[in-house]
């Protein structure tokens, strides 16, 4: 197993806020990590870091073996297309006066994208990503509000796949859908990660999803990575106070 | 009950529209040749009178709606060209490259804090009083107003998560700019476009009255005015005509701005 990102004493600071400390990190190919962690505890700033949507203050950060720390915008076209995201909130990820289509397509259409992408037929693989996710295929030529916010979210997701990547980055993909449509969501994620054989980072403060979807995660703590290891072994033996008490605050019926 | 400012707006403005295009076919007299007829009182066949110089009144108005109009385009495209492009750049390069955006909002406070009327003097002075030296120095004297709006507005849109997919996605930021910022920040800049529409008129009109614009003898507001004032005292009545178009066309450039404020802004559609 190789690494596909790595990340050594990786550090950001927002003037005297050290939102993460030194962090180390590998990911290999075809893992599922899922990042947990209360609210502030830099789950989302590690993962824009790892996406070089931000700089780190300090520490190194490989992708596929080549560091992308520092490097200039124009730099990063490996990266751009072979790393995708899939935010919180696809009220706010997706471009309200943009029809979906444009949406869907816009990582195909940078000039930064990787060679073999460039010869793609944009309308061949919209309708491929959309059947994907189940998405009506004359979903394209319709604007973002016209849809419920599970179907918002398959967009998002749709977009994500379109530059075939990689890696999948999901930020908290269903803390803000209905509770009846997170499970499809979740299922459709799975699913599709299974089939095109991606990398998975998977940020949730929802254990239960964790332990479902991911076979390996670490748990962050004011910025530091306070406990990692396989899905199984985090969470039937935690190893720190701060975990188990994770644990424990997932809801539970006792049957 | 809150579109109400918008119509109002709306309708007042077609008002001067309409007045303006009629100008272009017809007026009642010459709205430029000097006749004996004059001073005269609201009447028939002159409906509002004659002005010093034995013109009719509503002809001049008629063509000042023109004019008007044609000094609130020119000069708010001049703003909003120039400033809007600077606000984008700096509200895009704001987050990452500090000193791009300290420079351009900088040299926007240096035109921000330079009198306009000096600006129009200047103008006046070098290149003579003209309806397109009064534009000009609208123009510039408005670009910062622009120039932060659009800038403060590109901060927001910046921050949105769409953005921030779309760098994940290799976007370029000319493609960022022009694809996710400009539609998405059109809307405020619209509503700052018609609030600077009624600034320029009536600027426009002040410029006319010190003789530093459109010179005399043209029929535009602001220059009838001037003219009112030499008869104040025997026809005060002569002021009242065109500083109530003036009045009417500022006021419902002003209202629409309100208006599109209201209709666009969700944070306040949500509080309806």
């Amino acid at each position: 197993m190789t690494a596909i990102l790595r990340a050594a004493g990786l550090s950001r600071a927002f003037g005297s806020f050290e939102a993460l400390r030194g962090i180390d990190l590998e990911v290999c190919k075809g893992q599922r990590l899922g990042i947990v962690g209360e609210s502030g505890s830099g789950k989302t700033t590690l993962i824009k870091l790892l996406a070089a949507l931000d700089q780190p203050t300090a520490g190194q950060l490989w992708f596929a073996g080549r560091e992308i720390t520092g490097l200039p915008e124009r730099g990063l076209g490996f990266l751009r297309s072979s790393l995708q995201i899939v935010f919180q909130d696809p009220r706010s990820s997706l471009n309200p006066r943009m029809k979906v289509g444009d949406i869907v397509t816009e990582p195909l259409r940078s000039k930064l994208v990787r060679r073999e992408l460039q010869g793609v037929d944009r309308k061949e693989r919209l309708r491929e990503v959309l059947a994907a996710v189940d998405l009506p295929a004359d979903s394209g030529d319709r604007y973002p509000h016209e849809f419920s916010g599970g179907q918002r979210q398959r967009i998002a997701i749709a977009r994500a796949l379109a530059p075939k990547p990689e890696v999948l980055i999901a930020d908290e993909p269903v803390s803000a859908l209905d509770v009846s449509v997170r499970a499809q969501v979740i299922n459709l994620l799975a699913d599709l990660v299974d089939k095109q054989g991606l990398t998975l980072l998977f940020v949730s403060h929802d254990l239960m999803v964790v332990r479902h979807l991911c076979d390996s995660v670490v748990v962050m703590q004011s910025g530091q990575i306070v406990e990692r290891g396989t899905t199984a072994a985090v969470f039937s033996a935690p190893r720190t106070d701060y975990t188990a008490s994770l644990w424990a605050a997932v809801p539970r019926i006792k049957v | 009950m809150r579109k109400i400012q918008l119509y109002t707006g709306l309708a007042l403005i077609a008002l001067v529209i309409a007045a303006g295009l009629v100008s272009l076919v017809w007026t009642p007299f010459d709205p430029i040749r000097v006749t004996a007829d004059r001073l005269l009182d609201p009447g028939w066949p002159h409906l509002l009178g004659t002005d010093a110089m034995g013109i009719d009144i509503i002809s001049r108005l008629l063509i000042g709606a023109r004019y008007c109009l044609i000094v609130g385009i020119i000069s708010v495209s001049l703003a909003a060209i120039a400033g809007v492009p600077m606000g984008v750049l700096a509200g895009l390069s704001g987050a990452r490259s500090g000193w791009v955006d300290e420079v351009v909002m900088r040299v926007n406070d240096v035109v921000y804090a330079f009198p306009a009327l000096l600006l129009a003097m200047l103008l006046a002075a070098v290149a003579g009083a003209s309806t397109v030296t009064a534009m000009v120095a609208i123009g510039v004297a408005t670009i910062p107003a622009f120039a932060r709006v659009a800038r403060a507005a590109t901060l927001e849109v910046a921050a949105s998560d769409f953005v921030l997919a779309a760098r994940a996605a290799g976007t370029t930021k000319w493609s960022i700019a022009v694809r996710h910022v400009f539609p998405n920040i059109a809307p405020v800049v619209g509503v700052q476009a018609s609030v600077g529409f009624a600034m320029a008129i009536l600027a426009e009109a002040a410029l006319s009255y010190l003789g530093l614009g459109t010179p005399r003898g043209t029929p535009t507001w602001g220059g009838m005015l001037r003219d009112a004032q030499d008869v104040w005292y025997t026809q005060p009545v002569q002021a009242l005509w065109p500083g109530l178009a003036i009045a009417l066309a500022v006021l419902g450039f002003n209202l629409l701005g309100d208006g599109l404020r209201d209709v666009l802004d969700p944070r306040l559609r949500e509080v309806r």
